[in-house]
């Protein structure tokens, strides 16, 4: 049968060109989103201004505004919206379900309630925060593993468990809320809605060093998640550990979602709705961690951009801006899924 | 029990989920170059075994031997480019494209860091080729019929290249025509090359007529084995299945052909 076929032109099958150009394209996007964030606030400074102040040249008076002010809350924004959006991919893809998001079965939460409990405690600085969100992300991802664990965790099982321990922990922070002093409550507050307000290169520092180590995890599990979604009988029969793999996945999705809402608060629906979006734009099977990625970055830059100017001078929260166009998104989401029976 | 001759075998083998025990102590053998083919009645722990001998189930106690050693203990790459499964109701990820697919049975051949080889890109189109299924190449999973879906799935075992195949009711859910199509795809795969199939079939006749090798299961104990010719009589049939019939030689293949009796005895057929 293979004698007799004609030569073919070798062809990579696994290269997609559609996901290639899709990346490349979202990553002009990001880059272009950059340089307009950096050029507006009180002081608007020309694209071309700007690009030319990160290249060391640029109007008297703009790098300080550029390169100190501006600067590192912009690539707080990319790496925030990249890290919630790589781990709500690596989620839904686990779970195989566009539900299975952090912010929607229980990590996002979990990290809120970690943050606000040193709040309370603590009164809080931003390392304590940052501390007790990560600490209370992982927390939550042991519970749920442990919770939703009956020989193997299945995708629906997560998120039905995850909804569950999501409600509980907005309870009990709601309840710390409450017995909070008004200052504490105040801050506390104000955290969980997400907001890179006042945000320095202090924040992104630790926040780059764990994702130093976490993105290069996420990719070297790509391929092995990629597996997985063709289910856990057919993934073992191809060579995958699937539960060492799951459980793997699982601690750098839960790492990341806990280092982001450790940065800037649990900022809502980015990691419910960017992987979808790039999905939608690749047309590709698998978590699609770079597009994923890239499109957390602009979602999340352009929201904060429209949170600072919309309503300049005053400042919203980024959070307010995602949960707003985020709640329409999941929404229509809902209506889809439970259209499709799968919710 | 003396040391395996054959690539696959298992010894004494127990499996069970929960505290219900599917399988005691079974020892098998599944003959080289063989299309060995297990029958049983439901809930008899066929595909209970064909998963154990996967390594996709853990036995309790026992272990089933590939090449010797112990799968459990086996790299589980290794074990998977050595043996492959096909389940019998596959989960296909969402928007996969036909070639996509069968490029991920080549998984257990890739390393960490290398990308794809010549070698990987002329072992799927050998698959896509072998199960005609070349043109589909660029269509999405979703969009095509039972049967090219099944085609395309078994495309995706053979770009595993493995020696040994395991295929649980791979005729399930197919009409006749496309049943008859996948065991003939099959016994031409087994023809081609010296790969070893084990197959779990629901339909007798189709087990007689392409297996090698038969295994009658009931209660997870192995009744009889050898090829159909030697073993299928009426008394086995009537012991693993509890059904009354006759066996007369298949017309076509002269294998034997079992045509059932009513279960009341009563061999005048009811409206």
């Amino acid at each position: 049968m293979t004698a007799t076929a004609p030569p073919k032109a070798p062809r990579r099958r696994r290269i997609r060109p559609r996901g290639v150009t899709v990346t490349a394209a979202l990553a002009l996007l990001l880059g272009a989103v950059v340089v307009v964030a950096l050029g507006v606030g009180d002081y608007p400074l020309a694209p071309g201004d700007v690009v030319a102040t990160l290249l060391g040249g640029g109007p008297p008076g703009a790098e300080f505004i550029v390169m100190e002010l501006r600067l590192p809350r912009v690539l707080l924004g990319c790496a925030v919206g990249a890290a919630f959006a790589m781990s709500g991919a690596v989620f839904q893809s686990l779970t195989r379900n566009p539900l299975g998001s952090p912010d929607i079965i229980g990590f996002t939460v979990g990290s809120a309630s970690g943050g606000i409990a040193v709040i309370m405690v603590f009164g809080g600085g931003a390392a304590q925060i940052a501390t007790g969100a990560i600490g209370g992300g992982l927390l939550t991802g042991l519970a749920m593993y442990l919770l939703a664990y009956r020989g193997g965790v299945h995708g629906i099982r997560l998120v039905l468990v995850g909804i569950g321990i999501s409600a509980m922990l907005e309870a009990l922070n709601a309840f710390l809320l409450s017995r909070a002093e008004v200052n504490k409550a105040q801050s506390a507050s104000a955290w969980l809605v997400g907001s890179l307000n006042g945000r320095g290169w202090e924040h992104l520092r630790p926040l780059t060093a764990a994702l130093v180590v976490l993105v290069p995890c996420a990719a070297l599990l790509a391929r092995n998640l990629r597996m997985l979604e063709l289910g856990d009988t057919t993934a073992t029969a191809l060579g995958i550990p699937v539960e060492r793999s799951r459980l793997a996945l699982m601690t750098v999705g839960v790492g990341l979602t806990a280092v982001a809402t450790a940065t800037a608060g649990p900022v809502a629906f980015i990691a419910l709705a960017a992987p979808q979006l790039a999905k939608r734009l690749t047309r590709a099977p698998g978590p699609n961690l770079p597009a994923a990625a890239l499109m957390g970055a602009v979602l999340l830059s352009v929201s904060d951009v429209a949170a600072q100017r919309l309503l300049a001078p005053t400042q919203l929260p980024v959070g307010v801006m995602t949960g707003v166009v985020g709640g329409l998104y999941l929404g229509w989401l809902m209506l889809t899924e439970w259209r499709a029976g799968r919710a | 029990m003396p040391e395996p001759e054959n690539r696959l075998a298992a010894r004494g083998l127990t499996v069970g989920y929960d505290r219900r025990t599917v399988i005691e102590d079974l020892d098998l053998d599944i003959p080289d170059g063989s299309i060995t083919v297990i029958v049983g009645p439901n809930g008899c722990g066929k595909s209970t075994l064909l998963h154990t001998l996967a390594r996709v189930l853990k036995p309790r106690s026992g272990s089933v031997l590939l090449d010797g050693e112990d799968i459990a203990r086996l790299p589980s790459k290794e074990v998977a480019r050595r043996l492959g499964l096909l389940t019998q109701q596959p989960v296909t990820p969402d928007a996969i494209t036909v070639g996509d697919l069968v490029s991920r049975g080549r998984h257990p051949h890739r390393r960490l860091l290398r990308g794809w080889s010549a070698e990987d890109e002329e072992a799927v189109n050998r698959a896509l080729a072998a199960t005609d299924t070349e043109d589909l190449a660029d269509r999405a999973v979703d969009e095509l019929s039972g049967g090219q879906r099944q085609r395309v799935w078994l495309a995706m075992l053979l770009a595993q290249d493995t020696p040994i195949m395991l295929l649980d009711e791979p005729t399930t859910f197919l009409d006749i025509a496309h049943q008859i199509d996948m065991l003939d795809l099959c016994a031409t795969l087994h023809r081609d090359r010296t790969r070893t199939l084990v197959m779990v079939l629901h339909d007798l006749n189709h087990a007689c007529r392409y297996a090698t090798h038969l295994i009658a299961l009931k209660d997870g104990a192995v009744v009889a084995q050898g090829p159909p010719g030697e073993i299928v009589t009426p008394a086995l049939i009537e012991d693993v299945f509890g059904l009354p019939c006759q066996v007369i030689p298949d017309p076509v293949t002269a294998t034997p052909l079992i045509v059932p009796l009513s279960r009341s005895h009563d061999t005048t057929p009811t409206a």
